[in-house]
């Protein structure tokens, strides 16, 4: 285990290095500078300005020195609004974000998981129609259209829940939740039900129930471990998939979060929130997928045993 | 042997074909041929709209602003009078561009990327499929975001990025196959013919992985413009005067209290056209007999 974690750490490394490096100089190619205002400033300001941002310095020296910021945990200042950092940004929208994110996947496991397991008891029935239809039209629904009919039917129409807001007003973290949730519920609910049909098929399973366990904890004991696998090792892009969902749920319901900060960024043309905002998120987004790894393999004895013996993926 | 039974014989043969067995296996799953019929009915429909669209695309009719179905406007129109049938056709135009072009760049890219890697093999192959490994860690829908905002919002460039992100995939199926077809004695005949690789390649594998590669094709488009409609639902895709179904789900979304019907129909035809394009992508997957091309 210590080998698999050691040898997926070191991968890890590169990619957050190569995330970091591409983003930088994409950001630092891109035309207009960000004090090419209307307004014409003083080129002794500008000079100052530049200054204070290292912006007089060779390109690469400010890589450099963007790295050593990083590596001191500092994500840099905010071009547009001077005084502000991408750290007191990502303090204010993180929690917030973080909490959405986290009743969305207790929400997709949750309902999607559940789904997916009664469909597998009884494949190719009603039972197993039903969800398997509903999970469907869940991947094919798109959150950006979702969150909206939810505030349609439930919001103005039935007038049962808030609209918009988070924390403000009791329930009002129901519908962003479920409308971020709703996708990967969807497919989890597949996994599962594939996951869970391939294993009730096996030999184990036939001994357990021979031996005359009850089919609950057949199912529950014996089923559940090797067929939601699947569902860990989706969790880690599902991760990146909520954040993304995040960008649109926190624009819809008017969430103070980072998906929503992000995006203002990207309209105000803000290019080292972008910057910053972008290196901590991917940072993020392959610690998960790192970690899920780790999960699953900690999970399946084969997947371990492979790599304790050298094995690669 | 008179004629006639070998005749019957070669034409007995020529229905046994993989293609024609997988035509009849598809025909038998109704979802994916009602898939298909959507499908087609949606590209018609877009080649043909500038010819058969109710209204101009830019016609506005500011007295009679947003109104709900009629008999004139069957799905009504938008704030500044401008039919939604029409902005949909048209919509259509772009959204299922995108679809396809984009995923044309991820299947040129990808089919090249893993034919080279699964055919040549060795360090070649391991340095090409470590690149893929380390991009697949990438967290690419946050990059589309950066790459839009620094190079302004460009249709030509969303087509690039977006299919700069969806190769990989068909990359790694497509070595996979390669490195199973290689083996076979078909190639090697042609490899002791003295055939160059490119050719080989060409002529010989690709046309032998096409299985695999329809079916990830078909179930690329829907996820390319989920992606599309994402960007212009956040102001980051298409840009007016050009529409889309994202950016018409966007509009839809603002002022959906008074006026519901702009955010349901579009809504209605992205979500059918993305439901018909899976069923069709799952159907071909069933028919072609092709395992695991959705990892």
């Amino acid at each position: 285990m210590g080998r698999f974690l050691a040898s997926r750490l070191l991968q890890a490394i590169p990619v957050i290095l190569a995330v970091i490096t591409v983003t930088f100089f994409l950001v630092r190619v891109a035309p207009g500078g960000p004090f090419d205002s209307e307004k014409a400033v003083i080129p002794e300001v500008k000079a100052a300005l530049e200054a204070q941002y290292r912006l007089d310095q060779p390109l690469f020296s400010q890589y450099l020195a963007y790295l050593g910021d990083l590596a001191q945990g500092d994500f840099g200042p905010s071009f547009k609004y001077p005084g502000r950092s991408v750290n007191e940004l990502i303090g204010a929208g993180l929690p917030v974000t973080a909490e959405l994110g986290l009743y969305a996947l207790l929400i997709a496991t949750l309902i999607g998981g559940l789904a997916g397991v009664i469909a597998s008891l009884r494949p190719n029935t009603p039972q197993d129609y039903v969800p398997m239809a509903l999970a469907m039209i869940g991947i094919c629904m798109p959150t950006f259209l979702l969150g909206p009919l939810l505030v349609l039917v439930f919001g103005i129409e039935l007038e049962w829940l808030p609209v918009s807001g988070w924390g403000d007003i009791p329930g009002d973290k129901i519908l962003p939740s479920i409308t971020l949730g709703a996708a990967y519920a969807a497919y989890i609910a597949r996994l599962s039900r594939a996951g869970m049909l391939e294993v009730l098929s096996q030999d184990y399973i036939r001994t357990a129930r021979a031996k005359g366990l009850p089919e609950w904890q057949v199912v529950v004991k014996h089923g559940l471990r090797g067929g939601l696998l699947p569902v860990v090792a989706f969790l880690g892009p599902a991760f990146a998939g909520l954040l993304a969902g995040s960008f649109v749920v926190e624009t819809i319901f008017q969430i103070p979060g980072l998906g929503r900060f992000y995006v203002q960024a990207a309209f105000n043309r803000d290019y080292t929130m972008i910057l910053g905002t972008t290196v901590f998120l991917s940072t993020l987004i392959v610690l998960f997928n790192l970690l899920s790894d780790v999960l699953a393999a900690s999970l399946n004895p084969r997947l371990r045993h492979q790599y304790q013996t050298g094995g690669m993926p | 042997m008179n004629t006639e039974v070998i005749q019957d014989i070669a034409q007995a043969e020529e229905g046994t074909s993989l293609w024609q067995d997988a035509w009849v296996r598809l025909r038998k799953n109704h979802l994916a041929v009602l898939g298909l019929v959507v499908l087609l009915f949606m590209i018609v429909i877009a080649l043909l709209t500038p010819w058969i669209a109710p209204y101009a695309y830019d016609a506005q009719n500011l007295d009679l602003g947003a109104t709900p179905p009629s008999a004139a406007h069957w799905l009504g129109t938008d704030v500044f009078g401008r039919d939604l049938l029409t902005q949909i056709m048209y919509g259509g135009r772009i959204s299922l561009a995108v679809g396809f072009i984009a995923t044309s760049v991820a299947l040129l890219i990808g089919v090249s990327w893993g034919a080279i890697a699964g055919y040549v093999g060795g360090r070649t192959d391991a340095i090409m499929m470590r690149l893929v490994d380390i991009l697949y860690a990438l967290p690419f829908m946050i990059f589309i975001v950066l790459l839009m905002v620094v190079f302004g919002r460009n249709v030509i460039l969303l087509f690039l990025a977006i299919g700069a992100v969806e190769w990989l995939t068909m990359a790694r199926i497509m070595r996979g196959q390669m490195q199973s077809l290689r083996q076979q004695e078909f190639v090697e005949a042609a490899v002791s013919l003295g055939l160059p690789p490119a050719t080989i390649i060409r002529r010989h594998l690709v046309p032998n992985a096409l299985g695999p590669i329809i079916v990830y094709t078909t179930l690329t488009i829907p996820s390319v413009m989920l992606l599309e409609a994402f960007l212009s639902f956040l102001g980051l895709g298409i840009q007016p005067p050009q529409t889309s179904w994202g950016l018409l789900i966007s509009y839809g979304a603002e002022t959906m209290e008074e006026y519901p019907w702009l955010l349901i129909y579009p809504g209605l035809t992205l979500t059918i056209t993305l439901f018909s394009l899976n069923f069709l992508g799952d159907g071909l997957r069933d028919a072609l007999d092709v395992r695991g091309s959705k990892d």
